[in-house]
C-alpha cells in the first residue's frame, strides 16, 4: 500500500527538479517548461490531499490550476515569440533591458 | 497492486524530469515533459481522480505540449546554449538552493506526514468523479468557474494582440504601389 507520504514526497522531488531547471538553464523555452513542471508537481500534490482527506475539493482546486496554467502558457509563449523577433534571441540572458 | 503500478511511473517520472532539465536539445526537453505529463496521469487515476486525468492528457499533454513544439519550431532548434554565467557562481548557488528545498521537504514530509493513511474516495465518488466535480464547480466554485471564464477570454485576446507582427508602413506602401501598377 502506498502512502500519501510517498506521493507528496514524489511532488516535492518534481518541484526542485522544477525549480532548479528556472535556476539553471538559459533557454526561455526550457525555463517555462520547467514551471510547467512545479505546476504539475503541485497539481499532484492537490490530488493526493483530496484522497488523504476524502474530499473532492482538492481535485477543483487542480482543475482550476489547469485552467490557469493554460493561459500561463499561451501568453508567455506570445511574449517569448514577441521577444525572438525583435531580438533573435531565446536566452534569457538577453532581455535584460529593465535590469539596473 | 498499487505499488507495482506507481514504482516503476515514479521512476519514469523523475527520469523524464531530469532528462528535461540537462538535455541540450529543447525538442528532446519538449517530449521528456510529455513523458512526464502522462506519468502524472497515471498517478491521478491511482489517486482516484479519473476526470483529471483525462484533462491531464487532453490539456497538457496534447494542447499545452504542442503549444510548445510549436514554438521551438518556430524560432528554430538549432541554436547553442551559451554556458557562459552572467552572475557569478550561479550554478553552484542553485544546486546548493535546491538542496535546501529537498531538505525542507523532507523534514515538513517527516514531521507532518509520516504515517497519515488515506481517507479514500469512494464516499465523494459515489455517484461518479465526474459528477462530483461538476457539483461542486457549479456550485460553491461558480464564480471562481465564471472568472476562469473571462481569464481564458482576457489571456486569448491578449496573445492575439502580442503575436501579431506590426505591418511595417514600407512593405503596405509597395503592397499598394503593386496592385495599382497591376491595374493601370
Amino acid at each position: 500500500m502506498i502512502a500519501p507520504a510517498q506521493y507528496l514526497a514524489l511532488a516535492g522531488m518534481l518541484f526542485i527538479l522544477g525549480s532548479l531547471g528556472v535556476l539553471i538553464r538559459r533557454n526561455v523555452i526550457v525555463v517555462f517548461m520547467s514551471i510547467e513542471l512545479m505546476l504539475n508537481a503541485v497539481n499532484l500534490t492537490l490530488v493526493t490531499f483530496s484522497k488523504m482527506h476524502g474530499d473532492l475539493n482538492g481535485q477543483v482546486l487542480a482543475f482550476f490550476v489547469i485552467v490557469v496554467a493554460a493561459a500561463e502558457v499561451v501568453v508567455g509563449l506570445a511574449i517569448i515569440v514577441s521577444i525572438f523577433r525583435r531580438r533573435q534571441t531565446a536566452s534569457v540572458d538577453d532581455a535584460r533591458l529593465l535590469k539596473w | 497492486m498499487e505499488q507495482y503500478v506507481f514504482w516503476p511511473t515514479a521512476v519514469l517520472a523523475l527520469a523524464s524530469a531530469l532528462l528535461m532539465l540537462f538535455s541540450t536539445n529543447a525538442v528532446h526537453s519538449a517530449l521528456a515533459l510529455v513523458v512526464n505529463f502522462f506519468t502524472l496521469a497515471v498517478f491521478y487515476i491511482l489517486l482516484d481522480a479519473p476526470f483529471l486525468a483525462a484533462v491531464q492528457v487532453i490539456v497538457y499533454a496534447g494542447a499545452i505540449m504542442v503549444l510548445f513544439l510549436f514554438v521551438i519550431m518556430l524560432l528554430g532548434v538549432d541554436r547553442q546554449e551559451s554556458l557562459l554565467e552572467t552572475i557569478k557562481g550561479q550554478r553552484v548557488a542553485a544546486f546548493a538552493l535546491a538542496g535546501v528545498l529537498a531538505a525542507i521537504v523532507v523534514f515538513t514530509l517527516r514531521t507532518a506526514f509520516d504515517q497519515t493513511p488515506f481517507a479514500g474516495l469512494e464516499q465523494a465518488n459515489r455517484a461518479g468523479n465526474t459528477e462530483g466535480i461538476g457539483r461542486l464547480l457549479f456550485s460553491r466554485y461558480v464564480w471562481p468557474f465564471e472568472v476562469t471564464a473571462l481569464l481564458l477570454i482576457v489571456a486569448t485576446i491578449g496573445a492575439t494582440v502580442i503575436g501579431k507582427r506590426r505591418a511595417s508602413r514600407d512593405a503596405v506602401a509597395q503592397e499598394t504601389a503593386d496592385v495599382s501598377e497591376e491595374n493601370a
